[in-house]
């Protein structure tokens, strides 16, 4: 097992298997299809991410740098909250973005009885470990313990 | 930790209700997590929203947004949108428009009426492309503004000069509704400094949209200082200068996460500051004929069929620009007759502002364009493709925004006009 720590955007602890991007996570790119029509696993749609498409997201822990694109980004990411399709955390290597950040904070303020704790600032040594597959758990002080 | 005046600090605490107390929650925490140590007013006259579709599956959104009115927190601004989904000018068949009407945009109506409560500039005020001077929503340098659609975003911070981070959808109204936004990134001097030199060393004027794919997939969110661009654009920001920079910046967006650019000798603060801009240790990505193309080809394409004919031609993501749909009619009409041709051989809709189209309807070139086949729409072709039946179309585009997000193909603009106007895979 291998520990890092990063920085508590939004609070929570979970425990998850892990989904590995390498290259910016587009959120409008990887979630609208699945959150149209019903995909309750969240099946990344996101054609130009070669780590991810194709791959079910929901409940999983999402390991990336940062989130790239639309700036529908954040809401994006709240309406899977809202609909409980989102990861079961969210894990950046780097400094947070401003939209993924929106997204976050937007759920754990106005939604009731939805948990997504998000860390970043993680660093690069942590997504160079990380692998699919790999079982991740979060801790309330922004300590993420890799199997 | 941030530091609240008595008066925002009073609202945090439900001076103004618990919406307006969530409000401030929300931007203090997205502060927060950006290090700003502090809230600034938003001083441009017009708010503009990346939410302009009446989504099925964005129902929290609107949820939230019933919120803000219930507790009677309008927008201290009135505001553009972005595009409207739907236009039945587009082709479109039976079965495709009724999952247009009955599965994706069923809300529209809806949501329409409550953008209205919530503050819309007026019914024509969906477009991408607000800072167009017909539509009227161009904030000024030095302004802060609480903006999202992140085309628009880069637009106002880099040609403009006014002083937006990239916001999210909803953090729009948020920072509106309220009247201030957290400050940090690129509102404030040091956000906008370049960490990165993107030299330019072309042996001709790069395509804009490949331009900016190259650039936003290099440097992500960071903010790139673009030399010898200059050569290729003059030093002037003109008509056809901004619609490049528009076309550009979009990609740079989408294809990255960038947020502002400086243009050597071209872009407001570039032209004031030049070098001063570039930090201390900023990287160097230099782009050359050879990267373009190798950008290009690692696109992939989505089509089923690879070779398949289009079917639909999509201009405009971005929304054109008066210039642009003037310039196209040009190319359009010497494209036919070069080709022998009196239509263009494949469905095409140039999309642009509706207060665009209004002024380019007055011009002689409306008439001539409507001749060539084109068809003009305010729709927004990225709503129009997520309907799983275009998806499934041949459709091609010179827009690097909407290859990324759908199944649309990209070609250089040369490459479409010539199989709009000729024809070919």
């Amino acid at each position: 097992m291998k520990t890092f720590k990063g920085r508590v955007v939004t609070p929570g602890t979970a425990k998850a298997e892990a989904v590995v991007t390498h290259g910016g996570f587009n959120t409008l790119a990887s979630l609208q299809s699945p959150l149209q029509f019903g995909d309750k696993t969240a099946k990344c749609g996101d054609q130009n991410n070669p780590d991810l498409y194709g791959k079910p997201m929901a409940g999983k822990a999402l390991c990336l740098p940062q989130t790239i694109g639309s700036t529908t980004g954040g809401l994006v990411l709240y309406c899977a909250c809202a609909m409980e399709r989102q990861p079961a955390c969210m894990l950046f290597s780097n400094h947070i973005d401003s939209l993924a950040a929106a997204g976050a904070i937007l759920a754990d303020v106005w939604l009731d009885n939805v948990s997504m704790p998000v860390v970043d600032c993680l660093g690069d040594e942590f997504l160079n470990y990380v692998k699919d597959g790999m079982m991740i758990a979060i801790k309330d002080d922004g300590v993420v313990e890799v199997e | 930790m941030m530091k609240l005046t008595d008066e925002q600090q009073a609202i945090l605490n439900g001076s103004k209700g618990e919406t307006m107390a969530k409000v401030m929650k929300t931007q203090v925490m997205f502060g927060e997590a950006f290090g700003a140590e502090k809230m600034v007013p938003v001083t441009n006259e017009y708010n503009h929203l990346v939410t302009s579709f009446g989504l099925k599956l964005l129902g929290p959104v609107y949820e939230l947004m019933d919120k803000l009115l219930e507790a009677g927190a309008p927008s201290q601004q009135k505001f553009s949108v972005d595009p409207r989904p739907l236009d039945p000018n587009v082709p479109a068949n039976l079965l495709q428009k009724l999952i247009f009407k009955k599965f994706m945009y069923s809300k529209q109506d809806f949501y329409e009426g409550q953008l209205d409560k919530l503050g819309l500039m007026d019914k024509d005020a969906f477009t991408c492309t607000c800072y167009m001077d017909q539509v009227g929503n161009v904030p000024k340098k030095g302004e802060i503004l609480s903006w999202a659609e992140s085309s628009a975003v880069v637009y106002a911070n880099s040609v403009l000069g006014a002083r937006c981070n990239r916001n999210s959808g909803i953090m729009d109204i948020m920072g509106s509704v309220l009247g201030y936004v957290p400050y940090f990134g690129l509102l404030t001097d040091e956000g906008r400094k370049a960490t990165w030199i993107v030299k330019i060393e072309t042996t001709k004027k790069p395509e804009a949209q490949l331009l900016g794919s190259a650039i936003g997939m290099k440097v992500m969110e960071d903010v790139p200082y673009v030399l010898g661009l200059d050569k290729w654009l003059g030093t002037e920001l003109n008509d056809s200068v901004k619609t490049y920079l528009k076309d550009f910046g979009a990609a740079t967006a989408s294809n990255g996460a960038v947020g502002l650019y400086h243009i050597d000798n071209l872009t407001p603060e570039a032209v004031e500051m030049g070098g001063k801009l570039i930090t201390e240790n900023a990287k160097v990505y230099v782009i050359d004929d050879a990267e373009l193309e190798r950008v290009k080809n690692n696109y992939p394409v989505m089509w089923k069929d690879k070779d398949a004919t289009p079917k639909l031609c999509f201009m405009g993501c971005p929304h054109m620009s008066l210039q642009q749909l003037k310039d196209w009619t040009d190319k359009v009409e010497a494209g036919l007759k070069e080709a022998g041709n009196s239509k263009v051989v494949i469905p095409t809709v140039f999309t642009a502002a509706p207060a665009v189209l209004k002024e380019f309807e007055k011009t002689e070139y409306a008439e001539r364009l409507k001749k060539t086949g084109v068809i003009t729409s305010y729709i927004c072709p990225l709503m129009y493709m997520n309907n799983p039946l275009c998806k499934s179309m041949p459709v091609i585009t010179s827009s690097n925004k909407l290859r990324t997000y759908t199944t649309a193909r990209y070609y250089t603009d040369d490459e479409i006009l010539v199989q709009i106007t000729k024809g070919g895979k």
